[in-house]
């Protein structure tokens, strides 16, 4: 896909995205990458530090909200970055927000999920939502990565409309360990203390 | 021999320097033994493979022409500015400044290059950027080491941007009797500090024994640079019939050249250090960064230029 090199290539002009795999390595092991997020070039720059072969079996999750409207950006989330889109407010209550996840896992593809919801300042992420504990009950033989983007929230933070090239590394941590009866807090600290970790 | 023949023999000359390089690379990583020298030897041979891949990139952009040379350097400065502000801790006050900096500043500055227009780049930066981005930084009003802030990205500005363009701005002297050779003394130019950098090395990793500043540079010895700066002057000298200079001049130049060089290598070396940084990136496999090539450029190419416009245009 044209605009996927585009894409691709636009964000190693401005932050090099340059992979570090730190406690894993690159492998087709079905995976739900999940990583702090501060700047909207967090999704190509992730995508983009895997291999090509990997990245086609890889989707971005984005908001429906933002993504889905107007033709040219549903035409770059679904066809360029190959992403899912969810809708972060149900629509009902019976409605499963996490449902077409659940169909993008249940084919065998992985996931990139940002799990604090939206664009943080800092460089360390903010409390994670619910979602990731979700999968990980459900999915509980897909890895779980974390992932740390390092400076990018100094390359395009919320607010600005140009970005500053600035170089940034992606490093892909230890797979988060499984632990049976653990509640969803303890889960959710845990996992922001492994995107945490791979940022060390 | 006209210029296109010279440009061949130098191509060719370098070509023959990097097949022996890759050759004795080779022979080492054989006979080496131990882990202190197998790291040596790999880091030497990566670096051999990057020195095959720049010299690719250079050959390929003098080739095409003037202006594609002029892009290179652009993209050069592009990413040793994006390393440089990596390291430098900024602010959020900080961001349309360096916005600025990165997509108007640099293109504006090598395209002036582009159009002759030498008075406006010799002041652009020192002048116009220099005061401009502060103000507007100012106005993004986070009075926080604002005087630290601003005076780094301004040095950073001045290394990558206004020092590095001064490379291709040697294809807007007017040299009596050497038109359209100008080509000829930017890559006269590179050589020779690139060499002397490679001679240091060499010379510093054979007989290296006092060093000269260890806290900011340990690689840095007096026999390395007695044994490399003499090389690579005497290679400039032997090198005179690519410039417009006499054997003697051709010397003297680049002498100036080699000490400009280490001096740029050891100031930006404190720099480094400063900010807290062993290499200034990654980007040239065994090299380290853009900046770790192009250090002691940035401090020889805006002299040479100078010297060479003062006493020869």
């Amino acid at each position: 896909m044209w605009l996927s090199n585009v894409l691709i290539g636009t964000v190693r002009l401005l932050v090099g995205a340059s992979p570090r795999w730190i406690g894993s390595a690159p492998t087709d092991a079905q995976r739900i990458y999940f990583a702090n997020h501060s700047s909207h070039i967090d999704t190509v720059a992730l995508w983009s530090a895997l291999p090509p072969e990997l990245r086609a079996r890889t989707h971005p999750v984005a908001a429906a909200d933002y993504w889905g409207k107007g033709r040219f950006k549903r035409y770059v989330a679904l066809k360029a970055l190959n992403a899912v889109l969810i809708n972060r407010n149900r629509a009902s209550p019976d409605d499963n927000p996490l449902s077409p996840l659940f169909e993008t896992l249940d084919r065998g593809d992985s996931l990139i999920i940002f799990p604090e919801g939206t664009r943080q300042l800092q460089p360390l992420p903010g409390n994670f939502k619910s979602g990731l504990f979700h999968l990980a009950e459900r999915y509980p033989q897909v890895e779980l990565v974390p992932v740390y983007l390092e400076n990018l929230h100094r390359c395009m933070p919320k607010g600005t409309f140009l970005p500053v090239p600035i170089v940034c590394t992606v490093r892909f941590g230890a797979p988060l360990q499984r632990i049976a009866g653990e509640d969803k807090q303890t889960f959710l600290n845990r996992a922001r203390d492994a995107v945490i970790g791979a940022a060390q | 021999m006209n210029p296109q023949e010279k440009f061949y023999w130098l191509i060719g000359g370098i070509a023959c320097l990097l097949v022996a390089a890759s050759l004795i690379g080779l022979i080492l990583r054989r006979r080496a033994s131990g882990e202190g020298a197998l790291a040596v030897i790999d880091n030497l041979n990566a670096r051999v493979r990057a020195w095959w891949a720049m010299v690719a990139i250079f050959t390929a952009a003098f080739v095409i022409g003037t202006n594609a040379t002029i892009v290179m350097f652009a993209f050069i400065s592009f990413f040793a500015l994006r390393e440089f502000i990596t390291l430098t801790p900024t602010r959020p006050g900080d961001h349309r400044a360096l916005s600025l900096a990165f997509f108007v500043v640099i293109p504006f500055q090598y395209w002036l290059i582009a159009d002759h227009w030498y008075a406006l780049f010799a002041i652009f930066i020192p002048v116009y950027a220099f005061l401009l981005l502060p103000s507007l930084t100012a106005l993004a009003e986070d009075a926080e080491n604002f005087l630290e802030r601003t005076a780094k990205i301004q040095w950073g500005i001045m290394i990558t941007v206004y020092c590095i363009s001064h490379v291709p701005a040697l294809l807007l002297l007017d040299i009596p009797g050497y038109k359209g050779q100008n080509a000829l003394l930017l890559f006269y130019m590179v050589l020779v500090v690139q060499l002397s950098d490679v001679l240091q090395y060499v010379f510093g990793k054979l007989f290296g024994k006092t060093r000269i500043a260890p806290v900011i540079s340990p690689s840095k010895t007096v026999e390395g640079f007695i044994g490399g700066a003499a090389s690579a002057t005497l290679i400039g000298a032997a090198m005179w019939w690519i410039t417009p200079f006499t054997p003697l001049q051709s010397a003297g130049m680049a002498f100036v050249i080699v000490l400009m060089g280490f001096l740029g290598g050891l100031t930006l070396s404190a720099v480094k250090r400063s900010l807290g940084a062993k290499d200034w990136g990654t980007m040239i496999k065994g090299h380290g960064g853009m900046m770790d090539r192009m250090d002691s450029v940035s401090f020889a190419a805006p002299i040479f230029f100078h010297l060479t416009r003062y006493f020869f245009t």
